[in-house]
């Protein structure tokens, strides 16, 4: 099955299908008579009466969203406070005098270490971490994956077989020989570092997302290129390539999400000079003596989750592709 | 390429299970002593804590995910305003690393500041101190993955459910039969490839669990909310016991082997299958 059947926004109203699945079901019209409260949803009529149980759907519903949201409130509202009303209490409170003083101190004041110069280092950081990660891993990935489902090497079940366990083994398998193996090229501790480790840790996912695409892809469409001559290279660059854009997105969302929220490989391999966002903001948060400024580290939060929070969001859809496809469906 | 890639993975995991063979301390020596270090580590009280704190935390954070997804999926299945919306929601905090989510949940959960303060200001007399008790420290940090892992199994539940065929509620129906129960007795068995990727994608995430740690209680109070994984990191760069925490290393693979050889065989079955079909 294709993961990618054309995107939708995320807030469709009240779809029948879910893309993810779109090509295994078919919406069914409501056509049968409905039998009242048991009957299942999609094949009822599409507005309800207010039954109990209809109370108790949107009740649950409601209550789980609260619990959803809470955590977000709460960051955004303490990150507008002035420290006085922080100290009064009421997490749940809005902000009386409205302050943009934290988010300042969070951006280009606050202590991520020994450095004070807040946050804006681990930002461009995480940036110059990211960028590389993700071009190079969804390149290695797409080369590994076109060649694991048209030129199938010798022994491809088996080397599919290693990756997909490299999807899921924890890092600290792999840590100490990532480490002295970086350390004996002489770039430990350095961007380049953080980027070749990223590029050992995206590439299995990456991999069976290209290989999963592709397998789609009619094989005689690889057969006609090369009858008409073209070679590995030729064929990815010009056939493949172009028609992978979809996955490409997908890909992109993905990786730029992980590497963005990865903490232990950036604080393990990045150096302390090049410390990506995540980490400085748990210096921030630990490394404060006396009251701690909440709202500045609510600030700092909002900043570092960012980046991926507006990914989600303009992405909608894509995103929820992306994590399902890397799910490793087959 | 890809070859050059998992000799890497074998190498480096191979590598790993040498060290651990081995005394090293700061650096890797060549001094073998057989399986010395896994009985050091099995005589070390941290490892067996964070080990018993791992399966505590993984029996209730998977438990609380599954449920809650799946609970979430039902829910957001029956033809309810707002759809879009609600999902989006639910989903929002899986796009936050942990730290972000470990930070918020910290300051939620610290008695004198968070939410128990909050509630006490409204004159509820509640004692809420799990964060900095002994016992509970762990349940905080089930509490926040939670929040940030349920989205996720709501929307791969989701996504199963909405690939199930209607003609089966449309029998089911006809029959009579409950709407709770041709979920819980039709619709949840068919789930079940769905239901098993996520078991796996929470089981991984289990091993793993090390940054919502950090970010949340640093495995404190004391040593109270350790974890594997943090114990592993902490005696390779902090106090240079490189042997111990390879051994650890190799421990912590066990387990994620012996969920994945199943699902990869159960896989290649399937495939073998639908390819002599």
């Amino acid at each position: 099955m294709n993961h990618f059947t054309g995107a939708r926004p995320v807030a469709a109203p009240a779809p029948a299908v879910d893309s993810v699945a779109a090509t295994a079901a078919v919406a069914t019209p409501a056509a049968a008579p409905a039998t009242p409260a048991a009957a299942p949803a999609r094949a009822r009529a599409r507005r309800k009466r207010l039954t109990p149980a209809r109370i108790g759907v949107y009740a649950f519903l409601i209550g789980a969203a609260l619990f959803f949201l809470l955590p977000l409130y709460v960051m955004i509202a303490a990150s507008f406070k002035p420290m006085e009303e922080i100290r009064a209490g009421g997490v749940f409170a809005l902000p009386h005098a409205v302050t943009f003083e934290p988010w300042r101190q969070a951006w280009s004041g606050v202590c991520t270490g020994a450095a004070c110069d807040g946050l804006r280092t681990g930002f461009w950081n995480s940036v110059a971490i990211a960028v590389p990660s993700t071009v190079l891993t969804i390149l290695l990935g797409a080369v590994n994956g076109y060649a694991l489902s048209f030129w199938r090497p010798r022994y491809a079940n088996v080397l599919f077989g290693v990756l997909m366990a490299g999807a899921f083994v924890p890092v600290q398998v792999m840590i100490y020989p990532l480490v002295r193996v970086l350390a004996l090229a002489g770039i430990f501790g350095s961007l380049p570092a953080i980027v070749v480790v990223h590029l050992v840790f995206g590439m299995p996912v990456m991999t069976l997302l290209f290989r999963n695409y592709y397998c789609n892809v009619p094989q005689e469409l690889f057969q006609a290129a090369r009858i008409d001559g073209g070679g590995f290279w030729r064929i990815f660059f010009y056939v493949m390539l172009p028609m992978s854009l979809p996955i490409v997105v997908v890909a992109a969302i993905m990786q730029v999400t992980g590497v963005w929220n990865d903490y232990i490989l950036g604080l393990t391999f990045a150096g302390r000079e090049h410390l990506p966002m995540t980490a400085q903001l748990n210096n921030v948060v630990t490394t404060t003596t006396g009251t701690r400024a909440y709202n500045v580290d609510m600030a700092a939060t909002i900043l570092t989750a960012l980046v991926p929070l507006t990914l989600y969001f303009v992405s909608g859809r894509w995103f929820v592709r992306g994590i399902a496809a890397g799910a490793v469906k087959g | 390429m890809a070859l050059v890639a998992i000799v890497g993975y074998l190498g480096a995991a191979l590598w790993t299970l040498r060290i651990s063979l081995t005394s090293s301390r700061t650096f890797p020596s060549g001094h073998f002593i057989g399986l010395a270090q896994y009985q050091r580590l099995f005589d070390n009280e941290r490892w067996l804590l964070s080990l018993h704190n791992l399966a505590v935390y993984g029996l209730l954070f998977v438990a609380a995910s599954l449920v809650l997804g799946c609970l979430l999926a039902v829910f957001i299945d029956q033809q309810v305003m707002g759809e879009g919306l609600l999902r989006t929601i639910f989903l929002y905090p899986y796009a936050m690393s942990f730290i972000a989510t470990g930070v918020v949940w910290q300051w939620l959960l610290t008695p004198g500041d968070g939410i128990e303060a909050a509630l006490r200001a409204l004159g509820w007399n509640v004692h809420f101190d799990w964060i900095v008790s002994q016992d509970m420290a762990i349940h905080c940090v089930v509490i926040a993955t939670v929040w940030q892992a349920a989205g996720l199994v709501m929307a791969l539940v989701l996504a199963g459910l909405r690939g199930i065929d209607p003609e089966i509620w449309k029998a089911a129906r006809l029959d009579g039969i409950p709407a709770w129960r041709v979920y819980l007795q039709i619709v949840l068995p068919m789930l079940w490839p769905t239901i098993a990727t996520v078991l796996l994608l929470l089981a991984t995430a289990v091993a793993k669990l090390f940054d919502a740690v950090v970010a949340m209680t640093q495995g404190g109070p004391g040593i109270a909310s350790e974890v594997p994984a943090k114990f592993i990191m902490d005696h390779l760069f902090l106090r240079s016991n490189v042997g111990l925490a390879s051994a650890g290393a190799v421990v912590l693979l066990l387990p994620v082997l012996a969920l994945l050889a199943p699902y990869a065989y159960a896989r290649a079955y399937a495939q073998r299958h639908r390819e002599a079909a």
